[in-house]
């Protein structure tokens, strides 16, 4: 890996958002509506505060930590996309550029915009609803860091199909993610599934996560087995879609598509 | 004799049952323009893009520099580069980040003197902070032969370079380029569509026809061997045969 040209292409998505009203709003605008939107449902349901306890804490912080998850993927697969609308792959893939610092530049990409979205929402949870994100305290940082691997693993693997089956494909850039939200038990616990999917959402390295969140702030216990499994899983989930993402180049490379995506 | 720099061995491409490009074999040498010509479909893009690393060949060689392109792709890919009229450059960038991208990712070093230098070649200073989507057909096609030229490559692959050019800018274009050969020693690959521009741009030709090499060597011997004056009438000749 060369850092110069990981430097170039993370440089040219950064200009590209300078001068871009609709990227800046899907970084300021949008998570901010969707703050405001779960903030009221929230202030409704403190009216059933008695029965519910600890539904502000939950829903908001669980928000915020989802849109974590959903803005590392993006960062990722849109990034791709970006390439596509500009008709600058075979530019970059005809240059010394490999696979692996693209994703290297994505995936730094989308540590920056987790962060600016993040900020966002923290700060707008905390001024409109007198939420403080951070009672989950340090265990934030291993979780946080979690569902950034988790998104970055939906990433790469939704680049892959977009990169294999072109524009048609582009849908799942938005869509992918909800697959997986279900079985990411985000607002509730995974006690409420069926068994049969508990068993399938245990294999999620993000409903791990979710299940520590809620340990955390019901003071019941240390997540330690949560956060091993989620690491654990999430290792395992990235190295094998690293490594499909480099079959599926090397396929798109043989059947000629790498210069077509897109048309 | 010059050494060659390019050296393509039966080199083939198959889309499934369809063969693109059939056993094709050439080389380029120090300095040398090598020009491809044939029809609509004929094989000069994909033989372009195999070159480029960009599709992989399903059999054959691509050697350049003595090194074997399947196993030293990030050596050979630094010192070559391509243009065409069917790329573009991210629109949302201005035309001078655009070439610093290109200039980064290609590791140059002291990447604004290379910029100025580009830009003031290719007579781009009136539209060099502009953003890449307000040029003409004609400015983005400049801007992408910069993008070419810049990273100072040793091959320069050019597809249909000067197709959306106006004839002054196109004759400054080939112009230009017969200058970088002459000042750097490069060879280039080219393809057109316009016989004059074959003609003199080209030290050698290679006629492609679906996928085969049908004749080869220089304008005068090619269309003497067809018994013509004209290369154009040499490719109607070629083109309509079968
Ligand atoms: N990815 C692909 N899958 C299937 N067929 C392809 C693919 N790429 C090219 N072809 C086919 O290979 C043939 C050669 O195409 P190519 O683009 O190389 O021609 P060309 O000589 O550059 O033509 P033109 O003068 O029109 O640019 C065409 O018949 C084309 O349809
Ligand atoms: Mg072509």
């Amino acid at each position: 890996m060369k850092l110069h040209r990981i430097v170039a292409l993370i440089t040219r998505h950064l200009y590209l958002y300078r001068r871009s009203l609709p990227r800046m709003m899907e970084i300021f605008y949008w998570p901010f509506l969707d703050l405001v939107v779960w903030g009221f449902i929230t202030i409704y349901l403190m009216r059933f505060q008695g029965q519910l306890p600890g539904v502000v804490t939950f829903f908001l912080g669980a928000l915020i930590l989802w849109d974590v998850l959903f803005r590392a993927q993006q960062g990722i697969t849109i990034s791709f996309l970006e390439e596509i609308w500009a008709r600058n792959l075979m530019n970059l893939f005809a240059s010394p550029l490999k696979p692996s610092e693209f994703l290297a530049a994505t995936m730094a990409l989308s540590v920056f915009k987790v962060t600016a979205v993040s900020i966002v929402m923290v700060v707008a949870a905390l001024v409109f609803y007198s939420y403080n994100l951070f009672l989950i305290g340090l265990w934030l940082i291993p979780f946080v860091l979690n569902l950034i691997v988790a998104g970055w693993t939906i990433g790469v693997l939704t680049t892959s199909l977009i990169m294999r089956f072109g524009q048609e494909a582009e849908v799942l850039a938005w869509g992918m993610v909800f697959l997986f939200q279900p079985i990411s038990c985000v607002f509730y616990p995974i006690e409420v599934l069926p068994r049969w999917l508990q068993a399938v959402a245990w294999a999620n390295p993000a409903a791990h996560v979710f299940e520590g969140m809620r340990l955390v702030l019901n003071q019941a216990a240390l997540p330690l087995m949560h956060l091993a499994w989620a690491t654990g899983l999430n290792l395992l989930y990235l190295a094998l879609m690293v490594g499909w993402f480099h079959h599926t180049f090397s396929i798109c490379k043989e059947r000629g598509l790498l210069v077509r995506v897109g048309e | 004799m010059p050494t060659s720099i390019v050296e393509v061995r039966n080199l083939t491409k198959r889309f499934g049952e369809f063969t693109a490009v059939d056993g094709v074999s050439f080389e380029i040498r120090q300095g040398e323009i090598l020009g491809l010509l044939g029809p609509n479909g004929a094989g000069k893009t994909t033989t372009i893009q195999m070159l480029l690393g960009l599709i992989t060949p399903t059999a054959g060689s691509i050697r350049m520099f003595g090194l074997d392109l399947a196993t030293h792709r990030e050596t050979i890919l630094g010192q070559i580069n391509f243009s065409s009229t069917y790329i573009s450059m991210p629109y949302s960038l201005t035309v001078e980040e655009n070439l610093w991208v290109v200039a980064k990712l290609y590791g140059l070093t002291n990447i604004p003197r290379h910029i100025d230098e580009v830009v003031k070649k290719l007579e781009m200073e009136e539209f060099r902070s502009k953003v890449t989507r307000k040029l003409s057909s004609g400015q983005m096609t400049r801007l992408t032969l910069a993008k070419a030229i810049l990273t100072e490559p040793k091959v320069l692959f050019l597809d249909e370079p000067t197709a959306s050019l106006d004839p002054d800018i196109a004759h400054k274009t080939r112009h230009l380029l017969k200058e970088v050969r002459r000042s750097a020693g490069l060879s280039m690959l080219y393809t057109s569509h316009n016989m004059r521009e074959m003609e003199e741009m080209s030290d050698r030709i290679i006629f492609l026809q679906r996928g085969k090499i049908v004749t080869q060597g220089t304008a005068q011997e090619i269309m003497a061997r067809f018994g013509q004056s004209d290369l154009e009438d040499v490719f109607l000749k070629i083109a309509r045969e079968k």
